[in-house]
């Protein structure tokens, strides 16, 4: 199905007034575009450019205010194809107003080298990184080019994700320590280092950080992840669509339910497969569960973190009763592998239904006394206002979403800006903060659960009947689908290709933490050492989603 | 100050009032997991936990181990720090490749007698993600364990039962 037409026949497709003006700015920098087959990701528009227009692509995107949503490659070297026929496919993925445009190209496998979008668009760096380290895109005027996922476990001229790389490896011993990796310095009198991790003091993910401090001000800080580094998109090649939700579902655990959904999403999206409204209603429902398990859980751990830990175990102990209603409601105190594709796996009876309202009313009236004192108590404020401030235009130049953006002046949503089933039919309201700090951090997360809450019962009210599942069609070798959703830490972004007997060939998660681990760096900035605790709790990247 | 005090006093003590079987159950392997650290460890536990390539859910059980209504401490087991101040490993995760070294390390930073649980799928046999080119798969590969605890993850109740069984051993 891949006819070109020129970029300047506008014929069936409806295209929002930005999306016009991008294709005429494009036409007047010479960048060579063809629209192929433009709707294989829709929502999103594809757009096929020439290798030589790519960089430029992000300078004229980058002027129009659009943001970069993440960027991922894709190896086209089945054991079949010739060897000049190989290819490496690059595709990066942009959003304004709601509106998605993928932009894509290809170069040859035996001259894998690109232009680098990240001095355009710097939260794509490790983005970029990563894509060189398992694929071997060569990456030109890269801002940064040194290593990112990879450490010590495979060599440099070897990459996971091309065909010829067993999923087992290549015997290289016991894999050392990434001991001489080159991190930045900063130097001058009085200068010294702090050296964390990779194991961390507490009950959490492990990674590297590189403080450089004068007495206790933070001078720099430099994140050093990959530590987690699982392969998860290798061992994607090959599965069936339900192993591929099952995986989906441990990217980042605590989005179990996000992640499994965006994948599913794109698969259902890759094949067509039209999923039943009570299926798509209780994936709503899940999500939100998730949402306001993990902002109880982490409003607690802010406050804990500057000692007060009233909150710290209110917080935990409305937590806990709800994760045991989940436990009852979907099987699972997380709800990890209910949302399978075409559907969920569990259904509600209506006499759940009812006891599901009570609890959200009375979930609500026990956060009204404590979300008070969160929001004003002088201890608290003291310590987490102004503390940790990420300015608009930081927030917007990396690309941040979900309550990091919108604590910094930043609405989007996708549920929003581009809702699906079921935030179509029934909107979510929004919840925005200009101050930028760990309190309109926590703030927003108030607002959040206030607002699912008070969505959950609206759903609730009128919960469709019928399937809960829906048999995914198998899919044609070469589908693909992008699934767009609203995790708990923002927009999760899952990118899906179909191989032969309708088995993975690609996917790729993208978790909303490639964004917010670069904005630590720098809202950390002139604050002191001992406020990074809370800094960090209150932006909770995702290790294991963003190191794969 | 008067609405914590309160919020406090309106929430009473959840701990100790089992709202439900899994909590009479695990106030009973508590009771028990007690006497027994009372005996070998002179009455505390000290665990240091590692993520050695999880996906994070099982970190997120693992915490909840310490909320009000589990509130472990109360049976003599505390989460440390350090590797230097812990009685055991509670690790998680199939070992990644890039944490390999920093697990060898942690272990080695731990004093004798020690013991190591693996905890979760992961941990166990390799779970969802194996071996692979950047897994070792099962913690065992790469440390010796003691014992393991199955669950995807565990839930708390489980970990519970779980250290139990490690000290009844
Ligand atoms: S056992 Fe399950 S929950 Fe634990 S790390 Fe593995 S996939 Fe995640």
């Amino acid at each position: 199905m891949t006819h070109s037409d020129q970029i300047s026949d506008s014929d069936q497709m409806p295209r929002s007034a930005w999306l016009c003006e991008y294709l005429a700015r494009l036409e007047d920098e010479q960048v060579m575009a063809q629209h192929g087959d433009a709707r294989i990701l829709a929502p999103a528009h594809r757009l096929e450019l020439d290798p030589e227009g790519w960089a430029t692509a992000a300078k004229v995107a980058a002027a129009m205010g659009l943001r970069h949503a993440g960027l991922w490659a894709d190896c086209l070297d089945d054991s079949a194809l010739a060897a000049e026929d190989r290819a490496i496919r690059m595709q990066a993925c942009l959003e304004h107003a709601g509106d998605y445009l993928v932009l894509e190209t290809q170069v040859p496998m035996l001259r894998p080298v690109l232009a680098s979008q990240a001095s355009i668009y710097p939260g794509v760096d490790r983005l970029e990184r990563h894509a060189h380290d398992l694929t071997g895109l060569e990456l030109t005027s890269q801002p940064d080019g040194r290593r990112w996922t990879r450490h010590q476990a495979w060599p440099e001229d070897r990459f996971p994700l091309r065909g010829d790389f067993p999923l087992a490896g290549e015997p290289v011993g016991r894999a050392p320590a990434d001991a001489d990796y080159p991190f930045g310095r900063v130097q001058g009198t009085g200068v010294y280092e702090i050296p964390v991790g990779p194991v961390h003091a507490g009950i959490i993910e492990p990674g590297h950080f590189r403080f450089h401090a004068m007495g206790e001000d933070v001078l720099q800080l430099e994140e050093r992840l990959g530590y987690v580094h699982k392969g998860i998109e290798k061992l994607a090649v090959g599965r069936d669509p339900a192993g591929l939700a099952r995986l989906a579902g441990r990217v980042s655990g605590d989005s179990t339910v996000a992640h499994a959904w965006a994948a599913c999403q794109a698969m259902e999206r890759a094949t067509d497969c039209i999923v039943p409204a009570r299926a798509q209603a209780l994936r709503g429902l899940m999500a939100e569960r998730e949402r306001v398990a993990n902002h109880l859980g982490d409003i607690g751990a802010v406050c804990n973190d500057v000692g007060f830990a009233f909150a710290h175990l209110q917080c935990g102990r409305l937590r806990e009763r709800w994760q045991r209603r989940s436990q009852a409601l979907f099987g699972h105190r997380l709800m990890m592998d209910a949302v399978i594709p075409g559907g969920v796996a569990v259904d509600l009876c209506d006499k759940v239904v009812e006891e599901l309202r009570e609890d959200h009313a009375q979930l609500k009236s026990e956060i009204v006394p404590i979300f008070d004192v969160v929001a004003d108590h002088p201890s608290l404020d003291d310590r987490l206002m102004t503390t940790g401030v990420l300015s608009e235009a930081d927030a917007r130049q990396l690309g941040c979403t979900g309550y990091v953006g919108k604590a910094s002046g930043l609405a989007f949503d996708v549920r929003r800006d581009s809702p699906y089933a079921p935030y179509d039919g029934l909107a979510m309201d929004g919840a925005i903060l200009a101050e930028g700090d760990v309190a309109a951090r926590v703030r927003v997360r108030m607002a959040e659960i206030g607002n699912a809450l008070r969505w959950m019962d609206r759903l609730l009210k009128s919960l469709p009947d019928g399937p809960i599942c829906a048999q995914l069609p198998e899919a044609e070798a070469g589908a693909m689908g992008l699934g767009i959703i609203e995790g708990w830490r923002g927009e999760i972004l899952s990118f899906i290709r179909f191989g032969p007997d309708g088995r993975i060939a690609r996917y790729f998660p993208r978790d909303p933490s490639w964004f917010t681990w670069p904005a630590l760096e720098r809202l950390i900035h002139g604050n002191i050492v001992p406020d990074f605790p809370v800094c960090n709790k209150s932006v909770n990247g995702s290790y294991s989603g963003q190191d794969l | 100050m008067f609405r914590i005090l309160k919020k406090s006093f309106q929430t009473g003590v959840v701990t100790e009032t089992p709202p439900d079987v899994a909590d009479a159950e695990f106030e009973r392997i508590g009771i028990e997991l007690r006497r027994r650290i009372d005996v070998r460890f002179s009455r505390s536990l000290a665990i240091r936990q590692v993520d050695a390539g999880s996906c994070n859910a099982c970190e997120l059980e693992i915490q909840a181990l310490n909320n009000a209504y589990h509130d472990v401490a109360r049976f003599g087991v505390h989460f440390v720090a350090s590797p230097r101040h812990a009685d055991a490993l509670l690790v998680t995760g199939p070992v990644s490749r890039h944490m390999e070294a920093a697990l060898r390390r942690t272990w080695r930073a731990t004093p004798s007698p020690k013991f190591v649980i693996a905890a979760g799928d992961c941990a166990c046999t390799g779970g969802e993600f194996g071996a692979s080119y950047a897994s070792c798969g099962a913690v065992e590969k790469v440390i010796p364990v003691d014992a393991k605890i199955p669950g995807c993850p565990p839930s708390p109740l489980e970990l519970l039962q779980g250290l139990l069984h490690v000290l009844r051993g």
